[in-house]
């Protein structure tokens, strides 16, 4: 049920703040330091979940394992300009061999 | 970008048609046609490239104790992949579902500035534009905003919405009911997808020094608030990275002046009346 909740709240609110940039006036939101925040806001949490995931293990842990290997894979791989699907799949198989060869 | 696209001809559709069903008007001229036919390829390249890591989301979901249902209802309800990974993953680290939705929803605040700067460019009229707005992530926005006028945008927007939309639920469904099937997702690597879907998104975000500052800080806050804080609240924490590299780099333009602030300061892609070249200071 709880799963059921953060859906819905996801969901919702996800949804809502797309409709308020489509219908919101331009000026309300294009001040420059709201504009600001917002380029600097997904890359802070984007770079945050990228490594909380990798390194993330149970409640309270960091740990370095394969995740980490498919990672720098895929960080090599978005530096060769690879494009989006090429750069999952490079992380997957790069995890999955370091995985099988080694832990 | 322009701020006042023309109207074309197709201005007098019925306005309940959707934007993106622009098929009905023969072209007018060659330019406009080979603009439609780039804003369509752009529009399918990305949406099949992105619609198919609709797969790892699924088998993410189910991974992390999601049934199908729950996984096919956050790609066709929430669909901003970012936020989708975001709450998965800390619903799969026990965090409680209040922060867990928060963390998705801060990511997903970044669409409403893609809208802000769609509207304009597509003209949605009122009857569409709820339904529009579902589309507004990522993958449509930067394909509407590379083409050439308001008519390939509205293409090129549509294009990427539909495919994306429909091969993102999709795959979805075949990971979630695939996953049983792979047995532990772990072995194949697919615990891998989401950060590398992360990693993926904030790559080209990484162009200035503001921008790799912030996400250097946001991770070491993140990293050193992992063994104090519940699951989930560590990225929130984490978000503060970007109002702090703010005040800082404030801070410093003032001090340097006018003439580093210059230099290091505003970003070349927005020329803001008004703050013109006083950037920094100016706050």
């Amino acid at each position: 049920m709880t799963v059921w909740l953060a859906i819905g709240l996801t969901a919702a609110g996800c949804y809502l703040v797309k409709l308020l940039g489509l219908s919101v006036p331009a000026e309300m939101l294009e001040k420059p330091l709201v504009r600001r925040l917002a380029v600097l806001l997904p890359v802070a949490l984007l770079a945050a979940l990228t490594a909380l995931q990798t390194f993330g293990g149970g409640t309270g842990e960091l740990t370095v394992d394969a995740r980490a290997v498919g990672l720098a894979a895929a960080a090599v791989a978005l530096l060769l300009r690879a494009p989006f699907l090429l750069v999952i799949a490079v992380a997957v198989v790069g995890t999955a061999a370091a995985r099988a060869f080694g832990g | 970008m322009p701020t006042a696209p023309r109207r074309g001809p197709r201005a007098a559709t019925d306005p309940r048609h959707p934007p993106f069903a622009t098929d009905g008007a023969p072209p007018a001229e060659p330019a406009r046609s080979e603009a439609r036919r780039t804003a369509v390829r752009d529009g399918l390249g990305v949406g099949v490239a992105v619609g198919l890591s609709g797969f790892a989301f699924g088998v993410t979901a189910a991974g992390a104790g999601l049934s199908v249902l729950q996984a096919c209802a956050l790609s066709l309800l929430v669909f901003t992949g970012a936020s989708q990974f975001a709450l998965v993953g800390a619903l799969a680290a026990g965090g409680n579902p209040f922060t867990a939705a928060a963390g998705a929803f801060f990511l997903g605040a970044r669409n409403a500035f893609y809208g802000l700067r769609l509207a304009g460019l597509l003209r949605l009229r009122g009857g569409v534009r709820p339904l529009a707005a579902h589309w507004v992530i990522d993958e449509t926005s930067a394909v509407a905003l590379a083409q050439a006028d308001p008519r390939a945008a509205r293409t090129g927007f549509a294009v990427t919405g539909v495919t994306l939309y429909v091969l993102w639920n999709l795959t979805t469904l075949l990971g979630a009911l695939g996953a049983g099937a792979l047995g532990d997702p772990r072995a194949w690597g697919l615990d891998a997808a989401g950060p590398a879907v992360f990693l993926a998104l904030l790559a080209p975000m990484l162009d200035g020094v503001r921008e790799r500052a912030t996400a250097m800080l946001a991770v070491l806050l993140a990293v050193a608030c992992v063994p104090f804080l519940p699951a989930g609240v560590p990225v929130l924490a984490a978000a503060a990275a970007a109002p702090l590299v703010l005040l800082v780099s404030g801070f410093r333009a003032r001090r340097a002046g006018a003439a580093t602030a210059e230099q290091e300061g505003p970003e070349p892609e927005s020329p803001e009346a008004g703050s013109g070249s006083r950037g920094e200071a100016g706050r």
